[in-house]
């Protein structure tokens, strides 16, 4: 119950709560860019969701097993190389850009997969994928995971992680598909000459936000509730 | 390369005719993260500049040894080296900033103005024509961000860089420092540009005729 709800709490607070678009500013680019229809920007958020659950997983194997202070294959060759054992071995110097790596290759071997084996999914989605590599919101979402990592008292397990990327990345496709609904009723109304394009999307994007700050608040109810029901 | 702009054109455009926020709109994610006030925007500057300055510098030297299909690789890589010295730079000498930017020092590496200008200017042309073109975006990128975190902070909290102008009686206008201040404040400011834009086309017409 204790990780169910902890799991929950994630979820809420990366998909609503603080969601990575409409809080952090993260994943602005394509939901400015592709957001003029409602099927191409939900196609966009399926292939973010897609993007930032292997991203993930991945850095989440890379932090724990090699990035993170004392991560035990460091520690293993430092030992056999003959290392003083009492030397902190840390390479979380090498995070960013191992991280980054790893998202530029996983969306280079997910877009050769999809065009090779699932020809329909790769018209529906394909266009955007190499779009992501350059997607604040993955590298965000591994940094997130990398940070609760390297805190000894949190360290988050694989589970902890996929959940935090499946929030974040659900946020990611409501925000994107409700600002292409917006923009397409906004194409029939009488916009200022000046503010035409990105700049009534920046401040309908402003609204949102204000809107999406109602849920403030919203994890200690649901907090609240789930041990109620854990006490019953 | 006959076609191509010269070292100081490149520098110009960088400031306003191509300014990377206003007109390219590029690199947003920070441009409305950390505007809440002076002093974040303007380390984030710093930050900015001297990853865009050194990874076109690094970009324009090796220009000839780039294959095509790895070039963005390439990029992204020589981006995150340099994003990484930063990062441990600000996290060594100015703790509490490096602190406060949290994970915006490292999302620099995604930030695509930098990819960019390693594409369209470094990878071409000389390191002269690369150097000036880097300093000039850098100088257009800060002064975009100043804007923003001008009118944020003035509004929002009745300082600037934490020195009070609007005195105490200032009703602090809480929404401009929180997340939908950033979406408003820029997208009201990108509608100022284009106006003051299109009536100076509008005079110019008027002028020459």
């Amino acid at each position: 119950m204790e990780t169910l709800s902890s799991l929950i709490m994630i979820f809420i607070g990366a998909a609503l709560i603080n969601n990575f678009v409409l809080h952090y500013f993260v994943g602005i680019c394509p939901f400015l860019g592709v957001s003029k229809r409602v099927d191409t920007a939900f196609g966009m958020g399926l292939a973010v969701i897609f993007v930032i659950l292997i991203a993930s997983t991945l850095s989440w194997l890379f932090t724990f097993f090699i990035l993170r202070p004392m991560a035990p294959i460091p520690v293993w060759i430092w030992q056999v190389a003959g290392g003083n054992p009492e030397t902190t071995v840390d390479l979380s110097v090498l995070s960013y850009i191992i991280y980054i790596f790893v998202i530029a290759s996983s969306v280079q071997f997910v877009e050769m997969y999809v065009r090779k084996f699932q020809p329909a999914l790769y018209e529906s989605f394909g266009v955007f994928l190499p779009l992501i590599t350059t997607n604040c919101a993955i590298l965000f979402a591994c940094l997130e995971i990398m940070k609760n990592l390297q805190d000894p008292t949190m360290l988050w397990g694989l589970h902890e992680a996929l959940i935090l990327a499946l929030g974040g990345g659900i946020g990611f496709l409501i925000a994107i598909t409700l600002m292409a609904g917006i923009r397409a009723e906004l194409d029939l109304c009488d916009v200022p000459k000046s503010l035409k394009g990105a700049g009534i999307a920046l401040i309908v994007a402003g609204i949102m936000a204000m809107a999406f700050m109602g849920f403030t608040g919203m994890d200690r109810g649901v907090e609240q509730a789930l041990s109620a029901l854990g006490s019953r | 390369m006959a076609d191509q702009p010269t070292a100081s054109e490149r520098f110009i455009q960088g400031i306003l005719p191509e300014n990377p926020v206003y007109r390219q709109l590029l690199g947003m994610c920070p441009t409305l993260a950390v505007t809440n006030g002076m002093k974040p925007a303007m380390t984030m500057v710093g930050a900015t500049a001297f990853v865009l300055i050194m990874s076109n510098i690094l970009v324009a030297l090796i220009r000839g040894l780039l294959k095509p299909h790895l070039r963005i690789l390439v990029f992204t890589l020589t981006i995150a080296t340099f994003v990484t010295i930063a990062d441990r730079f600000l996290g060594a000498y100015m703790y509490e900033m490096s602190k406060e930017l949290g994970p915006y020092v490292p999302l620099i590496i995604v930030n695509c103005l930098i990819i960019s200008r390693a594409e369209v200017c470094a990878s071409k042309q000389s390191l002269g024509t690369a150097v000036a073109d880097a300093a000039g975006m850098s100088l257009g990128f800060g002064l975009a961000l100043a804007s923003i975190a001008t009118v944020r902070e003035i509004l929002g909290a009745g300082t600037w860089f934490g020195m009070a102008v609007l005195g105490s009686g200032w009703p602090a206008w809480g929404i401009m420092v929180l997340p939908p201040g950033a979406f408003l404040v820029l997208g009201l400011l990108l509608g100022g540009v284009n106006w003051f834009d299109d009536r100076r086309k509008r005079l110019a017409v008027t002028a020459s005729e």
